[in-house]
């Protein structure tokens, strides 16, 4: 293998750890002006993090392994993830071996996992969270892979280096596009309830009741709650990374080019910041929704998407 | 605007226009939807005077004012007229099942282009790939007639119907004539004046416009 392109993914990888935390922090500081509220400093994320780190684990006497393996699976999931999505540039070795259905399956894996290690306390909520996840999953799976599939359809590939390279190479008609306007829309629905946010669900709730994600991980401390936090902030981070390959990739280094990099992390801080401030412009637009509109609202995700590959044969 | 651009354009406008009826399909609200219809009709608008500028059919410039004078502006203001005197303080309406319906317009659509599809291969226009969205508009308008049980609703399901008419007579043939143009045009004005003054008349007798309490007409109760 050559050198250039696992450094590349090396790199990549790193900046996706140190990162999530600081587009989490973003988000929750542009939350907070929006409300008029005075928010925690940029790095609060890193400190929690690392607050976590330093504290012990406290494990419920019934807790399988399961229950300890999850947040390492969880993680390493969501890492393995970043490899395979083009953030600073398309010439990733793992991307020739991972396409973005493997992609869909590392998210479900690390959400399977989940939902096990939540029944696996036997606590009501935790049970309750995970039953709540899979009804979610199981209707954002399906819209998901549909919107993937109109991606691949309009550049004739599911490899998401690939997607991004023809997206970016192609001209203003590849922009107007009906297709990859409806995959859009599609994918920012999904991407709102695969990353447990407002209107689905609430990542700041202290309300067990309203709770999905926050149900399933109640029983975690220490280290484990730290990786998992750190797992949530990353797939934040790589659903917006994921969003401006396929739909913004102006700007990403193309294979080979080292020069590019510079430029390449000047636009994704670009996209980044404007990708954080729209999020809380949704967050805040919107009420959280009751648990079973949450159906209607994938299936108009899943109707978006549909629509977008029919518009590929309609019109195009 | 070279050709290209402006097929690109006039797909784009017809994407938007399905967006609108699927949009209205499954929207509770009779404000939300009369919006959605002058939304639609916008497009409708902006398309039909692309198509005539890419064509060089000038009388399309003026079914284009047309519509936009009519759909946009003037049947969104009578319908919230209209909703605004019969006072329908309830303006959310249950639909049937809205994720079944949706499937249901999803296979429609694929039903117009299955079928639209030999007249795709035969036509060297540059409109010919909206014929299907036009008809499926069309159908989609229908659909939402029946799916609804509110009056209102009803009508303008009848109206967005209209609109995909419209549609599939630009895109087929560059719009009819528009003698026959604007007779339809006064034709959905004149309905709709009808269509208001029936609202009045059913929700005076009902003291409803859902169109379940006219089985209450049966004989012998």
């Amino acid at each position: 293998m050559k050198f250039l392109p696992l450094l590349m993914e090396i790199m990549q990888l790193l900046l996706l750890l140190a990162a999530a935390p600081l587009f989490a922090g973003w988000v929750k500081m542009v939350k907070c002006w929006s409300q008029g509220r005075t928010s925690p400093s940029l790095l609060q994320p890193y400190r929690d993090i690392a607050k976590l780190f330093s504290k012990d684990v406290v494990l419920a006497e019934n807790a399988s392994w399961i229950f300890r393996f999850t947040p390492y699976i969880v993680f390493g999931a969501t890492l393995l993830a970043g490899g395979i999505i083009p953030i600073l540039s398309v010439d990733l070795p793992l991307s020739a071996t991972a396409d973005v259905i493997a992609l869909v399956a590392l998210f479900a894996i690390a959400r399977f996992f989940t939902a096990l290690a939540g029944m696996d306390i036997g606590t009501a909520f935790g049970g309750m969270g995970s039953s709540r996840e899979m009804t979610i999953a199981s209707l954002a799976e399906p819209a998901m892979l549909m919107a993937v599939f109109t991606m691949s359809l309009a550049s004739k590939s599911t490899s998401l280096s690939h997607i991004a390279q023809t997206i970016s190479q192609s001209d203003i008609h590849m922009a107007l596009r009906p297709s990859l306007a409806f995959a859009f829309l599609a994918f920012v629905m999904i991407a709102i309830a695969e990353t447990g946010r407002i209107p689905v669900d609430n990542p700041e709730t202290h309300l067990e009741l309203t709770m999905i994600h926050e149900a399933m991980i109640l029983e975690y401390s220490g280290r484990h709650l730290a990786l998992i936090e750190w797992a949530g902030m990353m797939k934040l981070f790589l659903f917006m990374s994921l969003g401006a390959a396929a739909f913004f990739p102006w700007g990403i280094a193309g294979a080979g080019n080292m020069a590019a990099i510079p430029l390449a992390l000047i636009y994704l801080i670009i996209k980044f910041t404007f990708a954080g401030v729209v999020l809380v412009l949704i967050e805040t637009g919107l009420a959280k929704m009751r648990l079973f509109r949450v159906t209607e609202f994938l299936g108009a995700a899943f109707l978006l998407a549909t629509l977008g590959m029919l518009a590929h044969f309609i019109l195009e | 605007m070279d050709i290209q651009t402006t097929a690109q354009i006039i797909n784009f406008l017809a994407a938007m226009v399905l967006l609108t009826a699927f949009g209205m399909l499954v929207q509770r609200r009779i404000y939300g939807l009369i919006h959605l219809f002058a939304w639609q009709g916008l497009f409708l608008s902006v398309s039909t005077a692309i198509v005539g500028y890419a064509a060089g059919r000038h009388h399309l410039y003026i079914s284009s004012v047309l519509t936009l004078a009519l759909k946009v502006i003037l049947l969104p203001y009578i319908l919230n007229a209209l909703i605004h005197k019969l006072k329908i303080r309830k303006e959310i309406e249950t639909v049937v099942n809205v994720p079944l319906t949706m499937l249901i317009g999803i296979a429609l659509v694929i039903f117009s282009y299955s079928l639209t599809a030999p007249v795709r291969e035969m036509s060297t226009l540059v409109t010919r790939s909206i014929l299907a969205i036009a008809l499926a508009t069309v159908m989609i308008g229908l659909l939402m007639m029946i799916t609804r049980r509110h009056a209102v609703t009803q009508i303008i399901g009848f109206l967005a119907m209209e609109n995909g008419l419209f549609f599939a007579a630009t895109s087929a043939t560059y719009g009819m004539p528009l003698v026959v143009e604007l007779g339809v045009a006064i034709d959905v004005l004149i309905a709709a004046f009808i269509f208001g003054i029936f609202f009045f008349h059913i929700n005076t007798t009902f003291d409803s416009l859902d169109v379940e309490q006219m089985a209450r007409l049966k004989e012998g109760e």
